[in-house]
This record gives structure tokens, sequence and C-alpha cells, in this order.
């Protein structure tokens, strides 16, 4: 048995093409490596007894009895163990693993630089909508000031000359609102949207307490986004 | 007349072991500031990420930043502690761990390149590494908070504990060389690094250093989620960046005692070229110190915390009762065979 055999350090081609015999399928289960096909045969191992010792090939030959008679015909040998034991042969696995990890390339995104995908259903800055007239959708229902469970919204209504009734006020306090998305959900007209912004940080508290007319402007900045969204997440709402 | 030219004399003297001195310790504080970026970019690279990339070119110039931030920072000193010993200790820490011209003094770096040829190197350094514990123990105990006794009664009986195995393992290479003298040591080693022939007092060896400099799978009195950061928990500013520094610094230390030890040191061919010399030893000595600091690393970045309980019972019932087997085994065979070089 080389060296490289009892660390596990044999190259990973090695082990597939010699890992359908039994006797070598088991070595291929102890020589961890990071390819799906050792982890799927690892579950072919129904029977968890059988997980426990690695089986000579002529092991299921053997009745209970004869086990019972020779218990040294199966498992490792002694000096198997012993081997295992003072090389630390499982530590030396893993840190083969964290090595080709080290000559992985790594996985981050450089934020400000780089920016990872948002699903259309992110939840981020709040906007009000307006209808392609210019309109304002709102209509002062307050379903989303009822529903919203941090109570950051504030709703004050008025009656128009038409007879239309609209806000005269709609405050969301960002520093309150945990950005649930129930107003959005609960909006009978789409009026109230999150945004996939979520770049709105402020150097002032007081900048983050919005009105009616942020949100507005918010919302006739962001429209076209938000109207992708909408369209792009409707079938599933 | 006399007295001049002999105080002139004395100056001289005194200026030159100065700079002895710090020809030494200059490089070894800088190896240890970029030793931490080093851990800090090899673990990042380890995970799969970035690590710091900001100060500087690939963020050399982190540590810089870092010890700029820390020393700047106010230093807090619990009301209920000892102030003498709270001072004091992370300052007997910092000066045992460096201690420029008796631990790195007598490391040589290259054929003649020592500040002394001491005859008693490795004892000297086993003594002087193991004084660093009193410095963890007065941290520990003049902080006058739990966490950081606890951490400081953890970590001394775990360098106690292990102190044992490393001076077993550093004994069986004494018995092979019949000399505690490092150059002796290195000399010996040209035929075949020691790390051959005694591979597995190398492996409980290496063991036993990781949890002499408390690194990962024996640093219990970091234990960050029981014991907030062992024995200097309370330990702010500039106390701290002397634990740390002598942390950093006795890594690079036993990296390079393993190196001289295990892996032959500055033996290299001697190169040629045009009937040029061309030294190369030094540079060796660092590459294998290199290695060893990639281990350390390469070790924490793959092994979770041992158990405390754990720790102590690998060391006294699984390792000692190895070193030993080794101890009697290795002069065993000098004798039997008749191959002891002495």
């Amino acid at each position: 048995m080389s060296f490289a055999r009892i660390v596990g350090l044999q190259p990973r081609i090695l082990v597939a093409a010699t890992r359908h015999t039994p006797a070598n399928s088991i070595l291929a289960r102890r020589l961890i490596s990071t390819s799906t096909c050792a982890h799927a045969e690892h579950n072919l191992q129904s029977n968890p007894n059988e997980k426990l010792r690695p089986v000579h090939p002529s092991a299921t030959q053997y009745d209970a009895q004869s086990l019972e008679e020779d218990p040294y015909k199966r498992g490792p040998s002694a000096i198997d163990k012993a081997v295992h034991l003072f090389f630390l042969t499982e530590i030396f696995r893993g840190m083969w693993i964290v090595m080709e990890n080290f000559f992985r390339p790594p996985y981050t995104i450089m934020y400000p630089f780089e920016k990872g995908p948002l699903s259309p259903r992110f939840r981020g800055e709040h906007a009000l909508r307006r209808y392609p007239s210019g309109e304002e959708r709102c209509i002062a229902c307050k379903l989303c000031e009822a529903i919203c469970p941090a109570q950051a919204i504030t709703i004050e209504s008025e009656t128009r000359e038409d007879g239309s009734r609209k806000t005269s006020k709609y405050d969301i306090d960002m520093t309150k609102c945990i950005y649930c998305g129930f107003c959005q959900e609960a909006c009978p007209v789409d009026a109230i949207v999150e945004t996939q912004n979520q770049e709105f940080a402020t150097e002032t508290r007081e900048e983050l307490l919005y009105n009616k007319e942020k949100l507005l402007a918010i919302g006739d900045r962001a429209e076209a986004e938000i109207a992708a969204n909408l369209q792009a997440d409707h079938v599933y709402r | 007349m006399l007295g001049i030219n002999i105080n002139k004399i004395a100056l001289i003297s005194v200026i030159f072991n100065l700079i002895d001195v710090l020809s030494v310790i200059l490089p070894v504080l800088l190896a240890v500031a970029f030793m931490t970026i080093i851990e800090r970019k090899q673990l990042a690279a380890h995970q799969r990420r970035v690590g710091p990339n900001t100060v500087g070119y690939y963020g050399v110039l982190q540590p810089i930043a870092d010890a700029l931030k820390l020393i700047v920072k106010e230093t807090v000193i619990p009301s209920q502690s000892n102030k003498v010993l709270f001072y004091l200790a992370p300052v007997s820490t910092l000066i045992f761990s460096l201690l420029g011209y008796d631990l790195w003094g007598i490391i040589p770096f290259g054929q003649g390149l020592s500040l002394s040829d001491f005859s008693l190197g490795i004892f000297y350094t086993l003594a002087l590494s193991s004084l660093g514990i009193f410095g963890v123990l007065l941290a520990g105990w003049s902080a006058n908070s739990k966490y950081a006794f606890l951490g400081s009664l953890r970590s001394t009986s775990a360098m106690i504990s292990y102190e044992l195995i490393l001076s077993s393992a550093i004994l069986i290479v004494i018995i092979l060389n019949g000399s505690l003298n490092y150059i002796t040591i290195i000399e010996n080693q040209q035929a075949i690094w020691f790390i051959v022939p005694l591979l597995p007092v190398f492996i409980f060896y290496f063991i036993a250093i990781l949890a002499e400099t408390s690194r990962t799978p024996f640093d219990l009195q970091e234990a960050e989620s029981e014991l907030v950061a062992g024995f200097f928990t309370e330990h702010s500013s500039v106390p701290f960046v002397f634990f740390f520094l002598s942390e950093y610094s006795s890594i690079i230390l036993f990296s390079c005692i393993t190196s001289i030890l295990f892996l032959g040191g500055y033996n290299m061919p001697e190169l040629f070229v045009n009937d040029t010399f061309i030294n190369l030893q030094s540079i060796v000595l660092g590459l294998k110190t290199c290695i060893i600091c990639f281990m350390f690393v390469l070790v924490r970045a793959t092994l979770p915390r041992l158990r405390y309980d754990q720790l102590i019972s690998l060391c006294w019932l699984n390792l000692l009762p190895v070193a030993v087997a080794f101890i009697i085994l290795v002069p065993s065979i000098l004798v039997a065979f008749d191959i002891a070089p002495y």
C-alpha cells in the first residue's frame, strides 16, 4: 500500500477508473472528493451496519455462524487501523480538501463594483406609483397603514373637487419599516410598491422619514423598473 | 586618557551589540506583521474568500493599518485589576517571546550567520519559550475577570502539558545528534533531513508546537464562544498589541526551529555561477520557515477546536505514551545497530 493511497492523495481519475469493483468502491468512498460520484456511492450503502465495516469481496458469503467463529476475517486489519490512527489520515484528507479549495477562485462579489442579481420580488426602497395619465394611483384606502406590522405608514386623506378620495399625507418612516412587503400586497391598486433599490443610506435620520413627494418622485424615477418587475412576477401572484 | 579610551571601546561595543540585536529584532517584527496578513489572506483563500485587499497592493499594508488602529485606541484598565501586573503581563510575554538576542540570536541563518553559536542552544530555546506562560498567568490573574482567569488557567495547563510532548520530541532529535547546538544539528542533516527517519516524531512534534503556540485545534484559551478572548479579554490597545505580537512571533520562531530540527535548516548544495559562490542558505531557511507557517494556517483552516478535556487527555493519554515509546525506541535502535553518531 503506497503512502499516497494511505493518506488518500490519489488523483481522482484513478478513483473513477477503479471504483466499480466492490473493494475499491470502499476505498473510493474513503477518498473523500468533492465530486458528486463519491457522495452518490455513499448513499448506495442502504444497510447502516455495512457502512461501519469495509466489506471484503467475499464477506457476503460468510454466514452468521462463521462470522462469529472468526471475527478477524472482517473489517480492516489492526495494522491498517494503527496506520490510519498514527499518521492522522483522516486529518490529512481534510487538509487535502482545504488545499484543493486554496487553488480555486473565490466566490466573492466585489460589492460596490460588482453586484449580484436581484429578484423581481426584491423588497427595497418604497415608491408611490402614478397612472400613465399622471394621476396618483393611491386611493387612500389605508389598507397598507392597517397592515403595516411596524406601523411605519401614516396616511391622511381628503376628498377632491371631483369627489375622488386622495391622500393629503402619505409618510413612511423608513427607520421603522421592516421591509416585509405587506403594504405592497395589501394595496388594491398597486400604488405602493417596493423597488429594487437598497442603496438609500443617508447621513441623517430625518432624511429617512419619507413623505408623499419623495415617494412619488421615487416612483416616477423607477416606473419602468417597477412595471417590468410587476410584469415579471404577475404570473405567481 | 586611558579611561576615556576604555569607555570609548565599551561604548562602541555596546553600539555594535545594539546593531546586532536590532538587525535580528526588526526583521522579526516585520515578519510578525506580515505573518498576520499572510494568515488572513491564506485563510480567505482556503475559504474561497478574497480577504483584506484594500490597503496597499493586495492588502499587504493591512497589518500597518491594524497596528495603527490598535495603537490609537484607548487603553482601558479595569478598576478592579492589579495595575502593575496588568501592564507587566503583556510586556513580559512580548519580551520572552522576542528576546532578540537570546532566542533569535542563537538561530543560525546561514553558515556562520548567527549572533552567538551557543552550545546549549535548544535548551535555551525551550527554557525561554516556556517562560511565556508567566505572562499568560499574570494577565489572567491581574485582570480580575472570570473570563481572563479561566482562559489563563486553560492555556497554562495546556502549555505545561504540551511542553512535555514538545521537549520529548526535541529530546529524540538531541539523542540522534548528541548535541544541543543548532549548527551541529543542521550539519548533521546534510545526508538526510530528520523529518524522513523521524516522521512519526515530527507528527507529534507538530501537534505539540500547535498547542504551544495555542493555534486552532488547541486554542481553547481563546474560545470566543465561551471565554470572549481568553486571558487577554481585558487588555486593549497597546497591551493587546503586545500579546498579539508575541503570539505571532512565537509561531514564526517555532516554524524556524522546526525547519532547523527537521527540515535541514539552511542546508543547501553549494551553487556556483562562473566560479562565484551563490549563497542561498538564508533564503532556503526562510522558505522552509514559510512552509511551516503555511502548515500552521492550513491546520487552522482545516480543524475545529477540541473540547478542553479532549485536549488534555489527547496529551497525557495518547501523545505522551507515544513520545515515551519513541524516546526508548530511537536510542535502542542507535545502540542495537551501533550507529550512534557519538
